[in-house]
């Protein structure tokens, strides 16, 4: 017995492939809006694994550092050394800022938002890998940048008061946000974050020259201690904790907040505090955007079939009438769908899958997604041709004749 | 079968092999790439590196030693001064009267002296002319021609002019010690009068001027800054991590941030005994090889000093070296599969060339960049780059 189905294709296979590529590029559509979305919290997750820490030590009673402002002396750390059930930990600063850099070929100024992290070279808070370039050895003026900053290696890039050279480049590394990051020496970042501009600096100043319980005539050298004691800065964000194999983090970070009087946050935690507050809405936000999105591709799918079907229904009505039977007739257009499903689906991956790491942010695509993706194509083909079956099967043979 | 039919086929064998194609290579599937090197033995050109302020290591802040209105002041900043040059100098008030009025006294004393002396001339000739009547008169009393009253008149007049020339003596001894203390007096005046003159200890350059005349001052405020230039050195703060190994005498190569493309050549010279607790840092200073031209107090430099080269010694790429647990290793191929391997590490160079103690041999391959966080096991694919080199 011939396929009814492939015969049928075969006769109009140009606007059949068309139609299936048309619909593909909508399945791909639905599935980057999946990757959207996936990307989103992946950006949270991932910054919480590429932290490489166990337990956050923030200032009491806030959601730091990535949710809310925190500020911790940076002695802090030491003391925590000491306590049983911490192998390491680390000072790290946070702060989401404006890079520039000069490209040396056409000399135009390019700049870039970025996350810019303080750490201490060899504790956590550390890229755990590299693609390109070398470690931080020198211990100022030196950085690693994100892939997606765009910088390259031995480019000069300025951060506020000074340049730094890029001499690692990593993959990955972004805020929640899907900002890029950069990392640079604790003390260096400590100083961008709290030294500003050298105009801010040379005010402060004067306004503590104005300040007469400062600048007291017969006190030589007050006013020099304080404007001194003003621009040095012993705080950061957050101090990163590493575990001892076998420490149960919940204790440790009870301790730490029953004790130290700061707050201390595990990784569940801290997923809790970027995935449930932090990027909720907006998550949400691409998330419906994607049920819609989806019921849109069903339904286009549903028609395209249905349309599809009505387009041939003089052939049909003259199958009817040389005697085809209802199953043959059936058959044949739920292949024909699923057909269009499936060349629907793969050029939807595949477009997908291509244009992908073109976006500006993140597209996570799951495996698990796109099969099921698969499923619910296959089935709303499915879905779409009982009702093509149903109008093919009303119709009369005599309309073959006219 | 037609022709149609064969190039349908062909066609939906093509796409569904691009289609695995995309899927494996490009897609959450693909294999995490890496790329590796080998540890190779050669020389390691080990260094430090810090960050420094220009400072005079031998500066001297002027200042009275008194609280005082400043009464002059002769040179700016940048004059190239002498030892000895008066620089500034504070109102005297009336110290210049006091010096007139005590330089007065002392002249008088010597006045004093000599009419002291002059008394004490009168007495002993008194004396002389008392005796040799006494003497008289005894001789004429022996013979009965005067009375014994006239002799003991005689005798007192004798013994007063003694008298006499005692109390001269000391009245000229008192006039000699009150002339020391009159000119001691003097000199000591004249002493807090030149301490109201600043004068340049050294043959140096002026740095800061920091009072005008009129403005008072208190006592051991700085009026002005004096520098040896020839004593401009970098105060270079050096991570305690990897100040270790620094001494006195290794050669440094100096950049000022005014002459960022100069390399300045310079020498350790000291390193101080108290490190900063705070910033965790050591102090070393580093002096110039030659009188840097243009070198300005407070100016940023960048600081590296070199350390003696390892021979021979096996290193690999710094990027390599992970820490799993704390403990120091570098991931390496085996059948496919990543695996960590502990290693001993020593220090890392400048250029970014981790030296490598113990666990490694020299050719085998470690595991230098990644796509991602390793985990032992993975399946990996070997690319020689992960980022290509921009032009």
């Amino acid at each position: 017995m011939i396929n009814l189905a492939g015969r049928d294709i075969l006769h109009g296979w140009g606007k059949f492939v068309f139609t299936g590529i048309g619909l593909g590029l909508l399945i791909g559509v639905t599935l980057t809006m999946a990757g959207v979305y996936r990307g989103m919290v992946d950006d949270a997750n991932v910054m919480i694994d590429n932290s490489g820490a166990d337990l956050w030590v923030v200032q009491q009673d806030t959601l730091g550092p990535y949710a809310e402002p925190s500020s911790v002396r940076d002695d802090v750390a030491r003391d925590l050394l000491g306590r049983s059930g911490i192998l390491d930990a680390g000072n790290v600063t946070y702060l989401t800022m404006q890079a520039s850099a000069v490209k040396q070929a056409t000399g135009q100024r390019r700049e870039v938002r970025v996350m810019l992290v303080g750490f201490e070279p060899g504790k956590p808070g550390e890229p755990a890998y590299l693609v390109a370039g070398r470690p931080i050895v020198r211990s100022h003026y030196e950085a690693l940048a994100d892939l997606k900053t765009g910088f390259a290696l031995g480019e000069k890039v300025r951060l506020r008061r000074h340049d730094y050279t890029v001499v690692g480049l990593t993959q990955r590394m972004v805020s929640s946000g899907g900002d890029p990051m950069i990392f640079i020496p604790l003390q260096d970042a400590q100083e961008v974050q709290f030294l500003k501009d050298n105009d801010a600096l040379i005010n402060e100043r004067a306004r503590t020259a104005s300040n007469p319980a400062f600048n007291r005539p017969n006190v030589p050298g007050l006013l020099e201690a304080v404007q001194a004691s003003q621009t040095t800065s012993h705080f950061v964000n957050t101090v990163l904790v590493r575990l001892a194999p076998g420490a149960d983090a919940e204790e440790v970070a009870g301790e730490i907040r029953r004790w130290k009087h700061l707050q201390a946050y595990t990784r569940a935690q801290m997923e809790e505090i970027l995935i449930a507050r932090l990027i909720a809405t907006s998550s949400k936000q691409i998330f419906m955007f994607l049920v819609i999105l989806a019921i849109v591709s069903a339904a286009i799918v549903a028609f395209i079939i249905y349309t599809m079907t009505l387009n041939k229904m003089r052939e049909i009505a003259v199958l009817k009438l040389i005697g085809a039977t209802n199953q043959t007739i059936s058959s044949m257009i739920l292949q024909q769908a699923l057909g269009l499903g499936l060349i629907g689906f793969m050029v939807g991956k595949l477009s997908a899958t291509l244009w992908a790491p073109l976006f500006p942010k993140y597209i996570l695509l799951l495996p698990e997604d796109a099969i099921s993706g698969f499923f619910l194509v296959m089935l709303m083909c499915a879905l779409a041709s009982i009702f093509a079956i149903r109008a093919a099967l009303r119709v009369d043979p005599a309309n073959a004749i006219g | 079968m037609s022709k149609l039919k064969i190039k349908l086929i062909a066609l939906g064998l093509l796409v569904t092999g691009i289609f695995a194609w995309v899927v494996t290579t490009q897609g959450p599937l693909a294999a995490i790439k890496v790329t590796l090197d080998k540890a190779t033995t050669g020389a390691l050109n080990n260094g430090v590196f810090g960050m420094g302020t220009l400072e005079a290591r031998h500066s001297y802040n002027l200042a009275p030693t008194l609280t005082s209105r400043v009464g002059r002041i002769l040179v700016d900043q940048g004059d190239r001064v002498r030892a000895g040059q008066l620089l500034a100098e504070m109102d005297a008030v009336d110290l210049n009267d006091r010096v007139t009025s005590s330089q007065q006294a002392a002249e008088r004393s010597q006045y004093a002296i000599r009419v002291a002396e002059a008394q004490l001339a009168e007495a002993q000739s008194r004396v002389k002319t008392a005796s040799s009547a006494y003497t008289r008169l005894a001789e004429l009393r022996e013979g009965g021609y005067v009375s014994q009253e006239m002799l003991d008149a005689k005798l007192h007049e004798k013994n007063a002019a003694l008298a006499a020339v005692a109390s001269a003596s000391a009245a000229l001894s008192s006039a000699r010690l009150d002339q020391v203390r009159t000119q001691a007096d003097a000199s000591g005046i004249g002493k807090l009068r030149a301490q109201t003159r600043l004068l340049s200890p050294i043959d140096g350059i002026v740095t800061a001027r920091l009072a005008e005349p009129g403005v008072t001052v208190v006592a051991g405020q700085t009026v002005i800054q004096v520098i040896d230039p020839k004593s401009i050195w970098v105060k270079t703060r050096i991570d305690q991590k990897h100040a270790g190994l620094v001494r006195v005498g290794q050669p440094a190569e100096i950049v000022l941030r005014s002459q960022a493309n100069k390399v300045l050549p310079g020498v350790v010279k000291r390193i101080e005994q108290i490190g900063d607790a705070i910033t965790e840092e050591r102090i070393v200073n580093v002096e110039f090889a030659a009188t840097a031209a243009g070198a300005m107090l407070g100016e940023l430099a960048e600081v590296t000093i070199k350390l003696p080269q390892l021979e021979k010694a096996l290193s690999i790429p710094g990027a390599a070296l992970k820490q799993r647990e704390k403990q120091d290793g570098v991931w390496v191929l085996q059948g496919g599969q990543v695996q960590f391997r502990p290693v001993q590490a020593g220090l890392t160079t400048l250029e970014g060339r981790t030296l490598i103690v113990s666990g490694l041999a020299e050719g085998d391959e470690v595991i230098v960049y990644s796509q991602q966080q390793l985990r032992p096991g993975m399946k990996v694919k070997v690319v020689k780059e992960l980022v290509k080199a921009k032009p």
